[in-house]
């Protein structure tokens, strides 16, 4: 067969590329069937983007739904040893709604889920992947990195119970630094603690800058551990990755209930959201009643749509 | 080259005396006091450029990223919770989310509550707040006819000093929230236009705190 790629859109030209990047790297695909016993979301509502979820009755009563998210559907299926790794990657359409009511959606998704022990380098693995997939779509990227782990450790050390762990996390989520100082006063924080929440909700920075600024405010077990996991991480990606285009903040916030480690975000000039998102959620898997370790992440391919009109109004001007 | 900031302002006084801000920090655009029809305004040497949108339409542009930062009131936020960044306070525009009703009126709670509000959402959270029932009656301006007219029993809406309830016969009761405007920028402008919309955001705070 024989045929130009110029006949390729964005997201198509997006699609194989990264399908060829993955397999180089070891992954292997995996295929889902469109829909699922509704069950399973059912009980994992918060794991997914949108709780809205399409569903139908079978031919034998049972109630099914359409795909929404494609993690759940391969965690479920690994085998609960701890010695194997999965590595697998997947394209699929998932629908669900997005962006208030707009109704359903297809959505074009592709990424890839590390399962089983995962260490520094596994997370550096994928990081590095989310970076290279990031890169194949635009030169002009961001990848964004988190640590729940940091954040809600220095809640704790603070002394903020767990209802109000998750109002002062919405305000870092959207940078609010004048609201957590007044709830911070209300909750009783101390000074110290408040002024370090404020600090590290408005730092922006690439993380090799960004460590030496954080460093100060590392107290407890929960938050040692979550620094020397970003300070491993920022040797591996300075080694294989893109240091320039790896930004540390804390203002990427994920479900508490599924994610406690490293999170991240990758951001496209022109794209006014985000394109791709992942983390570990080890959390999933013991709540599947599983016993690994698990890091993933997926690429919102629909997106790029934009990135095509972005570039073509960039021509005209 | 240096990167354009957008600004979306909210039509009317409290983007006026958003925009005196901007201009008093250094984000002058000469033409934008000219008269005229114009929807955009630009000033390439500072970088901004300016647009007038309906007040409760800033949030989307921000959020859509049409606009790189905007200027939108508290109650705004609340209502349609976009995703976007809270930078600042800017201490304007200060006014309170208030239940008011009929000065004679009094709750009587085996019975459905009916709210009259342009913000279901902020009403429906508060009530669910305190297990109230209620029955939402979305309205779209005029709100104080709705309890003279017996349409609702109370209302919630934006009290600034209270006069057009007093007018009315009416008073406020609870306070909900207390609003002011915010300095609001899109999640992924402020990746990429990182060092403007910081410069911008302290160049605002360090002329409100001289205030």
């Amino acid at each position: 067969m024989n045929f130009s790629i110029d006949v390729l859109r964005n997201e198509e030209k997006a699609l194989y590329s990264l399908r060829q990047l993955y397999m180089q790297h070891g992954y292997a695909r995996y295929k889902v069937s469109k829909f699922e016993e509704y069950d399973l979301y059912a009980g994992n509502k918060s794991f997914l983007i949108s709780e809205n979820i399409l569903t139908f009755t079978d031919t034998n009563g049972k109630l099914m739904a359409l795909k929404p998210d494609v993690t759940l559907s391969i965690v479920k299926n690994v085998r609960s040893d701890v010695t194997d790794t999965h590595k697998v990657y997947y394209n699929e359409n998932v629908y669900r709604t997005s962006g208030g009511t707009d109704g359903f959606r297809e959505i074009m998704q592709t990424g890839l889920e590390y399962i089983g022990r995962v260490d520094d380098a596994a997370v550096g693995e994928v990081l590095t992947l989310a970076q290279k997939s990031l890169a194949m779509i635009s030169d002009d990227y961001i990848l964004d990195l988190s640590h729940m782990g940091f954040v809600t450790g220095l809640l704790e050390v603070a002394g903020v119970n767990e209802e109000d762990e998750a109002r002062l996390l919405s305000l870092v989520e959207s940078k609010n630094v004048s609201a957590i100082r007044s709830l911070c006063a209300e909750y009783g924080v101390s000074e110290a603690h408040t002024d370090a929440l404020c600090e590290i909700t408005s730092l922006y920075e690439p993380l090799k800058t960004a460590l030496p600024k954080i460093r100060g405010f590392v107290s407890g077990e929960k938050m040692q551990e979550a620094y020397a996991q970003l300070c491993a991480l920022a040797e591996i990606l300075e080694r294989d990755g893109d240091p320039s285009r790896l930004y540390l903040d804390f203002s990427i916030v994920n479900d508490m209930n599924y994610y406690d480690g490293i999170i991240f975000r990758g951001f496209i000039n022109g794209i006014p959201d985000g394109i791709l998102s992942g983390g570990r959620y080890d959390k999933l898997l013991s709540r599947m009643g599983k016993r690994s370790g698990a890091i993933g992440f997926a690429v919102y391919l629909d997106m790029l749509e934009r990135l095509e009109i972005a570039a073509a109004g960039e021509r005209e001007e | 080259m240096k990167n354009m900031i957008n600004i979306a302002l909210p039509k009317g006084r409290l983007g006026e005396k958003a925009y005196a801000i901007f201009e008093k920090a250094g984000y002058e655009c000469p033409s934008i006091r000219e008269e005229n029809r114009k929807l955009i305004f630009e000033n390439p040497e500072k970088g901004v450029r300016y647009f007038w949108v309906k007040p409760s339409d800033v949030v989307i542009y921000v959020e859509r990223g049409a606009a790189d930062v905007g200027i939108a009131g508290k109650d705004i936020i609340l209502e349609y919770s976009p995703n976007i960044y809270e930078l600042a306070d800017l201490g304007i525009g200060k006014c309170r989310m208030a239940v008011a009703c009929k000065q004679d009126f009094c709750d009587n709670r085996e019975r459905t509550l009916r709210v009259a509000t342009k913000f279901p959402h902020i009403a429906r959270t508060y009530y669910n707040g305190i297990s109230r029932e209620i029955d939402i009656i979305k309205l779209n301006g005029s709100i104080e006819l709705a309890p003279i007219l017996g349409l609702s029993d109370v209302i919630v809406d934006i009290v600034e000093t209270g006069k057009t309830l007093l007018e009315n016969d009416l008073e406020p009761r609870e306070t909900i929230v207390d609003i002011s405007a915010r300095l609001v920028a899109n999640k992924v402008a402020y990746k990429f236009k990182n060092q403007e919309i910081r410069k911008l955001c302290e160049d605002v705070e360090a002329l409100l705190r001289e205030d």
